[in-house]
């Protein structure tokens, strides 16, 4: 199906996908309309155009590819399916991820993967081509975040990184890390077995971002940011 | 029920602004265009706009743009007003009827100079016998409201949504090279024409989105200046930070970001060491001008546009440029909508302030 | 620091008279207080290890127990109490903030035993609930402004999917993980014997209960444990939790501990990690995100599902609520000060929010004078303990009401307010195999029914005096209240006249 959003409230362009049978939908003039693809599953869903906010939220399987850049929200709560952004995307995109996959190609807003979770079998991935805002992986829980910081120097990402992260893994790019990471957090050097994970993880990105060579990237220096087990997050309690 | 003014009411919202570098004259139908897709921000109980620019034929005229609830209000004001101010026009601001704009007060505007010899018996400059005029007005005239009070500016606001208010106040006729939008979504009725954005003082405009948890801490401070709060709204309280700070106070704009949107103790140990001292001084000196809580605004001024998010980043903010343009807004939609082509886009940071002015020997 | 010493509250007694040394005891206390003495030939116990849940007492079969209060005081001071020394003790000693759960114990008014409700005498005729119709059924859900008729002129069905309840109680929000999976159990098979709901809680929806998804509302918190699609499809309703009474601007966490195999599947979390649900929903932060996270909400089940939001009971309470009776929200459910928990700082719990009482009137009449009362539905909650809190809610405003203290009374909890050890020798606060095996779910159900159906036949009696058969007629309905005791602005605030006006 083809459909055009123009004219369209977000309700009737969202009914309207819901409603076809097909699998295959493409997307135009799309400009605002938030919840494409909320709770979906079997879908393949091309958007030419920006569209608004909680685009995939609670995503079951669907695959979003966004031509351009998305707004806030991108993703909350996807338990499965992937979303592809060529572009940038807005604050707080993948919060409360469980599984499936964002691939950004530019930057991400504040706030990207909080609360990113994994179970059994899902293990979320979020792949930012250029910069992430501060609070990136706050109370990350589970899952992997790769920033590249691709077309910048410094830092690629913003401070307050990974605040009660207590599971998962980063990879940040580069060879500095903002003044402001959390004490919860544990930098590292990856060993080889995570150098295997972000392989994989990048191999799998470039093939929908081939300007990019995964090839090169390991090259480059990766930080590994894991929970830090010796200082977690807790509230010293006393029973009264 | 009561309204603004008697209680506190918090409202979330969208904003817009767009703003030409080259003092290139922009229509108002476009800043409508580009408010009106966030419509999901806001619900039909307040939208404005303030826009720069628009009255050449009086630049060096104070613009007064005023709401009566009654003949008796306007009376008691107009008598007040030409004992301090010479008006060179007058009239009703042009509207038209529209479904989504119920009934309002009176909308007037005059054009006004400040009388000479009353301003050299109270010893001010002309911007600060204005802003003590208006804030007087507002406290003491029941009915009479001053919303707009710049030179060559003016806002235009109702209880609609935004592009409601648009059509009514035939926006698509004025001219300027800066504007700034805004929706509502306050959390009542307040059925009455005030309480919505821009809140506007002098020259400055506040436009905001969000929820400022420092709000009395910042009220009661700002009313030992003589800045009385009567809408208790944060944009009003923020407007009287800006014009305290920037024109009384003299911070420049940048500066006034670093006091409002100060960074973290923790992020300023870690600067050099000049910058380090000037934190902790401006941190100090105004500690109780910091605003915590969500918000992202949008102030226009004379000859400049500027917009800030709050140190956390709690609110969503955008920025696109093309050629001489600037466009700030909610949302990236609210951008595209104008210009699918730019430049450049980026998303504000948390406490760093965009800041735009007039290239030189514009205007 | 031996300074540092405190004589426990509560003393356990025994009558060495009675007692046959069976180790009863022993057995049942998980907090391990009772001993059995080789060299004293006799159980003693230590009462710095009691919580005061009555397990022992309960199940001691010769009835040798009893538990009182201590009469070992600090010197008398008005103000420093002995609650505030021990509480600096503990603090000087750990630094750590001060934990305890359930509902806040402190003095403050209770405003529910400070209304009168009316009945009938000579004027109007007050009703036989035995003899007549007597109807408790009602619709929780959001109402269009008006009326639409089709192309023939027939009325059409512009109603958003409604929540029906037999009776105007529904079991609120606790999450499996915070008590156990019997509890739940016995919630769950309680709901949908009575025709009302019960409420996942924030901690997902065990596999095993899908069958009672009809009488289930599934809710989404700011950690979105176990939310996906299937969850949300599932339930009658979906509840964003805002906030929470017992601890307003205050998130949870539950550790590690507790979060076994069983909590780890309906959580989604692998085992044994800490389960942290911040305050607020970081991707909320002004009332047009709430709008967006219902939208999305609503987008993602079709429509079909009513949306609640809960918030705590805040000083901005009506403000806030009209904000999301504009959301998109159908139902708003308030939750007051004394509302319980599995576990908060004390210092909130003790010292924030407001009383439902006076959040629900300020509400109510707030949604009126603005004329959207009727878009919403109220549920009201934080302590409702009788059927008489029902009717006085109902009448200051609420729809319907949310119990779980009372609920979980009914289960055997003993309020002994340590729900946060983990230990709960009643089996409902704890994960403890050992400990839920002591809860059976269906007497628990059993005994929930009973609780609920008795307050029902009591709320049908006390509508009868009133003339009203009907609770639609009950809700708002002021006039059938009266304060006593109330100043001026407490009256005003609640609505009502004073007792003899």
């Amino acid at each position: 199906m083809k459909l055009s959003g123009k004219n369209l409230s977000f309700q009737e362009l969202n009914e309207a996908v819901r409603d076809t049978t097909d699998e295959h939908i493409e997307l135009c003039d799309i400009l605002g309309h938030r919840y494409i693809g909320a709770g979906s599953s079997g879908r393949d869903i091309v958007i030419e155009g920006v569209p608004g906010n909680a685009l995939g939220a609670y995503l079951s399987g669907s695959s979003l590819t966004v031509k351009g850049n998305a707004q806030d929200a991108v993703g909350d709560t996807m338990n499965d399916g992937r979303i592809i952004i060529s572009g940038s995307c807005g604050d707080t995109a993948g919060y409360a991820m469980r599984g499936g996959k964002i691939y950004i190609g530019g930057n991400a807003g504040y706030r990207v993967g909080i609360h990113m979770k994994e179970y059994g079998a899902h293990s979320p991935i979020i792949v930012i081509g250029g910069r992430a805002g501060a609070f990136l992986g706050e109370y990350q829980a589970g899952g992997t975040i790769v920033v590249l910081g691709l077309g910048g120097s410094g830092c690629p990402i913003g401070g307050y990184c990974g605040t009660g992260m207590h599971g998962g893994r980063m990879f940040i790019r580069g060879t500095v890390l903002p003044g402001t990471l959390s004490d919860q957090v544990l930098v590292e050097e990856p060993d080889r077995h995570s150098r295997l994970l972000l392989k994989e993880i990048l191999s799998d990105y470039c093939r929908y971002f081939p300007e990019v060579s995964a090839n090169s990237l390991l090259k480059d220096h990766f930080f590994l940011l894991t929970p830090n087990t010796k200082n977690p997050f807790k509230q010293l309690y006393t029973a009264c | 029920m009561l309204k603004e003014g008697e209680v506190r009411i918090p409202a979330g919202c969208a904003i817009s602004g767009i703003f030409s570098r080259a003092g290139k004259p922009i229509s108002g139908g476009e800043i409508v265009s580009s408010i009106s897709t966030m419509h999901d921000r806001s619900n039909g109980l307040g939208g404005g706009f303030a826009a720069y620019g628009i009255y050449p034929e009086y630049p060096e005229h104070f613009a007064f743009h005023l709401f009566y609830d009654s003949d008796a209000a306007k009376r008691a004001c107009e008598a007040e007003l030409k004992t301090f101010f010479t008006v060179a026009d007058e009239g009703p601001i042009p509207t038209r009827k529209v479904p989504g704009v119920g009934n309002g007060p009176i909308i007037w505007r005059y054009f006004a100079a400040p009388r000479p010899e009353k301003m050299e018996a109270l010893k001010m400059d002309e911007q600060e016998y204005t802003v003590r005029f208006v804030l007087r007005i507002n406290r003491d005239i029941g009915g009479a409201y001053i919303f707009s009070s710049g030179k060559n500016m003016g806002v235009f606001k109702a209880v609609g949504f935004p592009e409601d208010v648009g059509e009514f106040y035939k926006l698509e006729s004025y001219r300027g090279y800066s504007w700034t939008a805004h929706g509502r979504y306050p959390t009542n009725t307040p059925g009455w024409w005030g309480g919505a954005h821009p809140f506007a003082l002098g020259q400055y405009t506040i436009v905001h989105n969000g929820e400022i948890s420092s709000y009395d801490a910042n009220r009661r401070f700002i009313e030992m200046f003589g800045y009385h709060c009567s809408l208790l709204t944060d944009t009003e309280v923020i407007t009287y930070v800006f014009d305290y700070l920037n024109r009384v106070q003299g911070l420049s704009l940048e500066d006034i970001a670093l006091v409002i949107a100060a960074p973290f103790w923790e992020e300023i140990d870690c600067m050099p060491e000049e910058q380090k001292r000037k934190l902790y001084y401006l941190r100090n000196m105004f500690a109780s001008l910091l605003i915590t809580g969500p918000f992202s605004i949008i102030l226009g001024f004379d000859k400049g546009i500027m917009a800030l998010n709050d140190r956390l980043k709690l609110r969503s903010m955008v920025a696109g440029e093309k050629d001489d343009r600037l466009y700030i807004a909610s949302e990236e939609c609210a951008i595209r909508v104008l210009a699918p082509q730019l430049d450049k886009f980026y998303a504000a940071q948390g406490g760093v302030p965009i800041i735009a002015r007039l290239e030189e020997g514009t205007n | 620091m031996s300074g540092d010493f405190l004589y426990p509250d509560y003393e356990i007694i025994r009558d060495f008279s009675r007692c046959t040394v069976c180790h009863d005891c022993e057995r049942q206390c998980a907090n391990g207080c009772h001993s059995y003495n080789e060299k004293l030939g006799r159980m003693v116990a230590d009462n710095a290890k009691c919580v005061v849940c009555h397990r022992c007492v309960s199940m001691c079969p010769v009835s040798a127990l009893k538990i009182v209060k201590t009469d070992h005081t600090f010197k008398q001071n008005a103000n420093w109490t002995g609650d505030v020394i021990g509480d600096i003790y503990r603090q000087a000693g750990s630094g750590g903030v001060l934990l305890s759960s359930m509902g806040n114990p402190q003095k403050y008014p209770i405003y529910w035993d400070k209304i009168l409700i009316n009945a009938s005498q000579v004027t109007n005729p007050s009703i036989d609930p035995l003899r007549e119709p007597m109807e408790t059924k009602l619709f929780l859900g959001g109402r269009p402004d008006r009326v639409e008729y089709d192309e023939k002129g027939q009325l059409k069905d512009n109603l958003p999917v409604h929540l029906s309840t037999q009776v105007p109680v529904l079991f609120s929000a606790m999450s499996y993980g915070s008590i156990s999976r019997n509890a739940h159990e016995a919630l769950a098979k309680a709901a949908a014997a009575l025709g009302t709901y019960y409420n996942t809680g924030e901690g997902g929806l065990h596999e095993d209960f899908y069958q009672y998804a009809d009488n289930t509302i599934v809710q989404v918190a700011s950690g979105r444990f176990g939310v996906h699609k299937r969850y949300l499809d599932a339930g009658a309703a979906i509840e964003i939790k805002m906030g929470q009474g017992a601890k307003p601007g205050i998130g949870g966490h539950l550790p590690g501990s507790k979060i076994t195999e069983d909590v780890s599947r309906t959580r989604m979390i692998p085992e044994g990690t800490d389960a942290i649900s911040p305050a607020p929903h970081h991707d909320i932060y002004s009332i047009e995100d709430l709008r967006q996270l219902v939208y999305s909400l609503k987008e993602a089940t079709s429509y079909k599902k009513p949306i609640i939001v809960k918030i705590a009971a805040v000083h901005n309470v009506a403000a806030i609520a009209s904000g999301i009776a504009r959301s998109g929200a159908d139902i708003i459910a308030i939750d007051g000060f004394r509302g319980g928990t599995g576990a908060a700082p004390s210092r909130i719990r003790d010292n924030v929010g407001i009383p439902i009482e006076l959040a629900l009137a300020a509400v109510d009449e707030r949604l009126r004078q603005e004329g959207i009362r009727n878009n919403v539905s109220i549920i009201a909650g934080g302590s409702i303990r009788s059927s008489a809190d029902i009717v006085k809610a109902i009448a200051l405003g609420a729809d319907a009401v949310y119990i779980a203290t009372a609920a979980l009374l009914a289960l055997g909890c003993h309020l002994c307010r340590a729900c946060q050890l983990g230990r709960c020798n009643w089996g409902i606060a704890t994960q403890r195999p050992d400990l839920t095996a002591r809860l059976d779910p269906d007497a628990g159900a059993r005994r929930l029914v009973n609780l609920v159906t008795a307050w029902n036949h009591e709320i049908k009696e006390m509508m009868g005096g009133m003339g009203i058969n009907s609770i639609e007629a009950l809700r708002g309905n002021r006039l059938m209240l009266r304060g006593i005791g109330l100043t001026e602005k407490e009256l005003s605030i609640l609505g009502i006249k004073h007792a003899g006006e």
